[in-house]
């Protein structure tokens, strides 16, 4: 789960991060209040939506009066604001963060995240902060220092002082980046986030180190313990179908093609996406109906899936193990016939009770085109929406 | 011969009085010797009682030392699941096979990093099969976990893959053309998990009853790339290989927790590319493996 950067920072300062101080805005006229509340004569106007790369995007911009405050607040606000992470619509920008202004020396970037290989938590560092860490991590690889850490011991002194020196954190302010270190790795473990990332973190020039921006994913199977974080969702932020299908228990990812999918199990999901892309076309969505479909969630994931008006065609992928080929074939068949299917559909079923469910299609009177193989269903529903 | 598992492994059941567990453990007892080798459940609650004549204890522990079940699997539900594998570790099992979905991934870490200390202290290392995994299965022999049975058929090829359906599909696909599976293992979806590619890479290989194998991997982490590598220099045996995903957009999580591109070498053409070069016959058509599999013996 994602959330904003000002929620982020809120969580930081919950664990002694320090951040920058600010104030989430909802309309131009609390963005301008927020201004004369923070004092001062510099404020950053920063859209907040989940996607980075917003400055580059025109999302964050710089203010020296209450003029310009409402100026830009006005600007950003209700903005489609497109980022390398938004695609090409953009995201609509409905919430602002306004800041005081900072008085920045040196930009670091500093990480928390769990390294697969390890098993451990990573904690990276880099003297190139505020930039795209990607990038950095594929032109100059050298700059970015880490340091593993077993989860029983905790991020230690000498391990977080050898990634502030790492990065060139001046002397006087070594301590200081030491502490930070340390607390974003106890934020990231406490909150159980996936990734808490820093970028940039800020020497000042009186030397303090501060949070100008931070980033947060959590990790989904542990929010049942954090009712805290689940009060951050914003469902403005999340595609409408993704919200539909979780209701129902349904994993589902809108994607750009022309061909619904509805597969259980999520490997073969993803093989038969790649099998209608073998075949010439693109799936229009990832769909994993998972280990115990009913009629019901067929249904639903039927009504998700059309609701899209560039799908032009339906495969259905199932390999029966506890779902039994019978139950699929039923709920497939109730839910054709509620939704009025008018866009041709292939079923491939294999596994138990294989035949019942091809008998159950066969004698429902549907025009359902059967399939033996992945790649037969593929080629069929492709031909089909030619 | 099998990898991990055969006829006379005797298996220890934790949450074998939930749905998921009671319903498995049925089939599971159904399956080839299963009668034999399902020995134990555990429940602390329900210590002293029996469900299908297998005796319920009050521990793993407990289960182990009565029984000298080596193996458990596990249906916990998610918020308990961690401390039940690390009742398997502490009983000094061989093999704890994690069915369950869902664990948070932060329990996951600081299980396996109590695993390796136990480990490097000298402690007796136990084996890891999951999270989030369908089990393994010999055919014709035993069943752990929550395959459907009546696909698989004795023989000579391994599977291993991180995805259940997946590794049904290439079973089936095996099976049709008259080719058996040594052994079928799910190494489960999720991104911090215990027996990765390269550990059943290495057991498929020193087993004298494995010929060939079709190892399958999807988008996230490093693990397929680890073993191809490591198959590049030490496997004896022919390797067909897929990758799911080549459709998934970055930064998505697929279903799977582990299944999420983040940069680097994790995507499947990355995969793909590395796995070629490292000598599988690797395929973009998930429906070939068996026939492609047949073509290298």
């Amino acid at each position: 789960m994602k959330i904003h950067e000002y929620q982020a920072k809120e969580i930081l300062r919950k664990h002694g991060v320090v951040p920058p101080r600010g104030i989430p805005c909802f309309s131009v006229e609390d963005a301008v209040k927020a201004a004369g509340e923070l004092g001062g004569t510099v404020w950053v106007v920063k859209a907040q939506i989940h996607a980075g790369g917003r400055g580059k995007g025109g999302g964050v911009k710089l203010a020296r009066s209450a003029d310009e405050v409402r100026t830009l607040a006005a600007q950003i606000l209700g903005m489609q604001l497109v980022t390398h992470q938004t695609g090409p619509e953009g995201q609509k920008v409905r919430r602002l963060l306004i800041e005081e202004g900072a008085d920045i020396k040196k930009e670091y970037y500093v990480a928390a995240l769990t390294d697969r290989t390890t098993q451990k938590v990573a904690m990276m560092a880099s003297s190139e902060g505020g930039m795209d860490i990607e990038e950095v991590a594929h032109n100059t690889p050298e700059k970015i220092i880490k340091v593993f850490v077993d989860p029983a011991a905790g991020l230690t002194d000498t391990q977080a002082k050898e990634l502030a020196v790492g990065i060139g954190v001046p002397e006087g302010s070594i301590a200081q980046a030491v502490d930070t270190l340390k607390k974003l790795y106890t934020c990231y473990m406490e909150t159980d986030a996936s990734l808490a990332e820093i970028n940039p973190l800020i020497l000042e020039g009186n030397g303090n180190i501060k949070a100008l921006d931070a980033k947060f994913n959590f990790d989904a199977n542990a929010l049942f313990r954090h009712p805290d974080i689940v009060e951050y969702r914003d469902l403005d932020e999340e595609d409408p179908a993704e919200i539909e299908a979780s209701k129902f228990d349904l994993a589902y990812i809108s994607l750009e093609g022309n061909i619904g999918c509805l597969v259980n199990g999520a490997g073969l999901a993803m093989a038969t996406m790649d099998t209608i892309k073998l075949f010439g076309a693109e799936p229009a969505n990832f769909l994993d109906v998972g280990g115990g479909a009913t009629t019901e969630k067929v249904t639903e994931a039927f009504k998700i899936m059309l609701k899209n008006p560039a799908v032009k065609g339906i495969l259905v992928n199932i390999f029966g193990g506890i779902m039994k080929c019978d139950t699929i074939a039923n709920g497939v068949v109730t839910a054709a016939r509620e939704v009025k299917l008018a866009v041709p559909l292939v079923v491939r079923m294999k596994g138990t009770n294989e035949d019942l469910g091809k008998k159950i299609l066969a004698e429902s009177g549907l025009p359902i085109i059967s399939a033996d193989t992945m790649a037969d269903a593929a080629q069929k529903i492709v031909a089909a929406v030619a | 011969m099998s990898i991990l598992i055969n006829k006379d492994t005797k298996v220890i059941t934790q949450g074998i009085t939930g749905k998921t567990g009671q319903f498995h453990t049925e089939k599971c007892q159904e399956y080839a010797n299963g009668k034999h080798c399902f020995v134990a459940g555990v429940n602390p609650k329900k210590a002293g009682e029996s469900i299908f004549s297998i005796p319920i204890f009050g521990s793993v522990k407990e289960a182990a030392d009565t029984t000298g079940a080596t193996v458990s699997v596990i249906y916990v539900p998610p918020a308990g699941a961690a401390a039940a594998i690390w009742e398997a570790v502490e009983a000094d099992l061989d093999l704890a096979i994690c069915i369950t979905e869902g664990i948070p991934v932060r329990d996951m870490l600081e299980l396996r990093n109590r695993m390796k200390a136990k480990e490097a202290a000298g402690g007796k290392k136990t084996l890891l099969l999951g999270p989030n995994c369908p089990g393994l299965i010999t055919p014709d022999e035993i069943k752990i976990g929550i395959m459907p049975g009546h696909i698989h058929r004795k023989g000579r090829i391994g599977v291993v893959s991180r995805s259940g359906t997946l590794t049904y599909e290439a079973v089936a696909q095996l099976t049709e053309i008259g080719l058996g599976q040594s052994s079928a293992v799910g190494i489960g979806g999720d991104p911090i998990n215990g027996l990765k590619h390269i550990d059943v890479m290495r057991m498929f290989n020193e087993d004298p009853d494995t010929d060939a194998v079709i190892m399958i991997g999807e988008i996230g982490g490093p693990d397929e790339a680890e073993a191809a590598r490591w198959c590049k220099d030490h496997m004896k045996k022919p390797v067909v290989g897929f990758i799911a995903g080549v459709t998934a957009p970055a930064g998505k999580r697929m279903g799977h927790a582990g299944a999420l591109i983040s940069g680097g070498e994790d995507t499947a053409d990355a995969k793909l590319a590395i796995m070629e070069a490292c000598g599988f016959k690797v395929t973009r058509n998930p429906s070939e493996m068996g026939k492609l599999l047949k073509g290298l013996l």
